[in-house]
């Protein structure tokens, strides 16, 4: 055996995969920019991946501010600078913490769930019958709900933040003794306008992301019930690296060294 | 034969990895005939009609609607030729977060444009066809029975009114009350439509009732073929061993014996 042929394999498998991923969100994209859209799909679609997600990225939120300037708080005593709190606490949410925790618990709740409906409809040939039904699961199925991912979780993160910095200031003010207009102050003057758009940038490629992993391994799915749970494991890991990967690019493009 | 045959394969191939499915099937399927493909199970019978209705694509070979080759055809012509096909599935697949009548009405709206408000009165008719009452029409297709779910899906197959119905084992798992209604419904479906049919079946009284012509498929290939009055005395050592329901002849399963 030539020990050089399973790695061999491990890249071919790689490359492949990453072959058809880019092909299938090709796909997507090309039906998503053309006639017919499903409106009300895209609807119900923003409905469950965004409002419903709601709940879990704003507690998520809510408890990371929280964390946050307690972390912060202890940190920076030592050095006596307990008033760069309120800034760490809204750049740190709005750049970095908002985004990617709110999109790693869309794969976990959307991902997933969008690989097994989209999965069980591929086992029990739903998609073929849409196939044969003069509709294309593209535009029925994907479209849908990459579009309802790729525009939800910017706003999702938006109210994340803000919740995730009031989550800060409850604990700075109720707790650590701050003061609450100084800490206001701190938080306003401290964030710019770049913070937050890099953020519901990323946002949006999360989300993008999220819906196109659950879609992709629930669209190719099969062997009944097993495969339908395989396709969920695979949506959830898949898109929680692609994401934590995306986001150094993100960072790099918005922040890196011009 | 003078005309066109409405479908025609010409040595058709096909396999999934190592395992060759279709090794050149050869069929033709006159206008307003009936034909019923007989073969054990994994034989190749469903992905033959998959791949006429462009779900699986072929290897190699043929196929030709109305003289038309459809192996090749782009999205768009695909679903115009789709348009003309109605299907049965095996499993029956309805769209289970669709209620009863949408099912049967998703041809009509989703393909064909019809306001769901014109397109509901053609379904709940459609539905009494299938001897389905309007009733039935505001369930979800998973408070049905099989037998009732079989039907719902015949309704849906023919509601667009199709030149061409493919039925996937429409008896299979029914009790034989059960399945002789759904053979009595879709004799007189198709001929109340004038359409082609295809139908897949190992039950042989249901082939015998349907069919005009049957044909039968082994390792991918059609074996034998004539009209239902022939099957008796086809003189074909493999056909005989199938509708006698022999386990010794020609045919050899595949069943390990220590
Ligand atoms: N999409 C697929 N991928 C891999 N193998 C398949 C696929 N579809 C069918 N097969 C295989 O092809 C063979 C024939 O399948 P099928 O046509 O469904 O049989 P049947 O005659 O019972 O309808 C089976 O062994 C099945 O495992
Ligand atoms: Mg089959």
């Amino acid at each position: 055996m030539n020990p050089l042929a399973p790695i061999g394999r491990v890249i071919l498998t790689f490359l492949q995969a990453v072959g058809a991923i880019s092909g299938f969100a090709f796909q997507a994209i090309r039906h998503l920019v053309t006639p017919p859209w499903y409106f009300g799909l895209i609807g119900r679609q923003m409905m469950s991946i965004g409002y419903f997600s709601l709940p879990v990225v704003g507690l998520t939120a809510l408890f990371t501010g929280m964390v946050l300037a307690l972390q912060i708080y202890e940190g920076s005593s030592r050095f006596n600078a307990e008033s760069t709190v309120a800034a760490i606490v809204v750049v740190g949410l709005t750049r970095e913490l908002g985004p990617v925790l709110a999109g790693l618990m869309l794969a976990g709740r959307v991902g997933a769930a969008i690989a097994a409906e989209v999965g069980t409809m591929r086992v029990t040939e739903q998609i073929d019958a849409l196939t044969t039904l003069s509709t294309n699961p593209f535009k029925y199925l994907v479209v849908p709900r990459v579009l309802a991912g790729t525009v939800t979780l910017p706003a999702l993160v938006l109210v994340a933040d803000i919740i995730g910095v009031f989550g800060g200031y409850l604990v700075s003010t109720q707790k650590l003794g701050f003061n609450p207009a100084t800490y206001l102050q701190n938080t306003v003057d401290y964030l710019e306008t770049n913070d937050v758009v890099s953020g519901l940038v990323k946002a949006g490629v999360f989300g993008f992301i999220v819906a196109l992993m659950g879609c992709y391994h629930g669209y190719h799915s099969k062997g009944g019930a097993q495969g339908v749970g395989r396709a969920t494991t695979n949506a959830v890991v898949s898109a929680s690296i692609l994401i934590l990967i995306a986001n150094y690019f993100v960072t790099e493009a918005f922040f890196g060294t011009k | 034969m003078a005309d066109t045959p409405k479908i025609r394969l010409r040595d058709v191939h096909k396999r999934f990895g190592p395992k060759t499915v279709l090794d050149g099937v050869d069929l033709d399927v006159g206008r307003a005939e009936s034909m019923v493909i007989i073969g054990g199970s994994g034989s190749g019978k469903s992905v033959t009609l998959k791949c006429i209705l462009g779900l699986i694509h072929p290897d190699k070979g043929a196929i030709e609607i109305d003289g038309q080759p459809t192996v090749d055809l782009a999205a768009r012509e695909r679903e115009q030729v789709n348009a003309r096909i109605g299907m049965l599935f095996q499993g029956s697949a309805l769209f289970d977060s669709l209620k009863v009548w949408e099912n049967v009405a998703f041809g009509l709206v989703q393909g064909r444009g019809i306001s769901r408000a014109d397109a509901k009165p053609v379904a709940i008719q459609t539905l009494g066809q299938v001897g389905l009452g309007p009733e039935v029409g505001e369930l979800n297709p998973a408070e049905l029975s099989g037998g009732m779910q079989k039907r719902v899906a015949l309704a849906r197959a023919i509601a667009a009114k199709p030149e061409i119905i493919f039925f996937d084992e429409p008896t299979t798992g029914l009790d034989p009350i059960m399945a002789d209604v759904i053979n009595d419904l879709i004799v007189a479906c198709v001929r109340r439509l004038g359409a082609t049919a295809v139908s897949i079946t190992h039950d042989l009284a249901s082939a015998r009732k349907i069919a005009d012509r049957i044909a039968m498929i082994y390792k991918g290939r059609i074996i034998w073929q004539g009209s239902v009055k022939e099957i008796d005395n086809s003189g074909n050592p493999y056909v005989d061993q199938f509708i006698h329901g022999r386990a010794e002849g020609p045919i050899k399963m595949d069943v390990f014996r220590p």
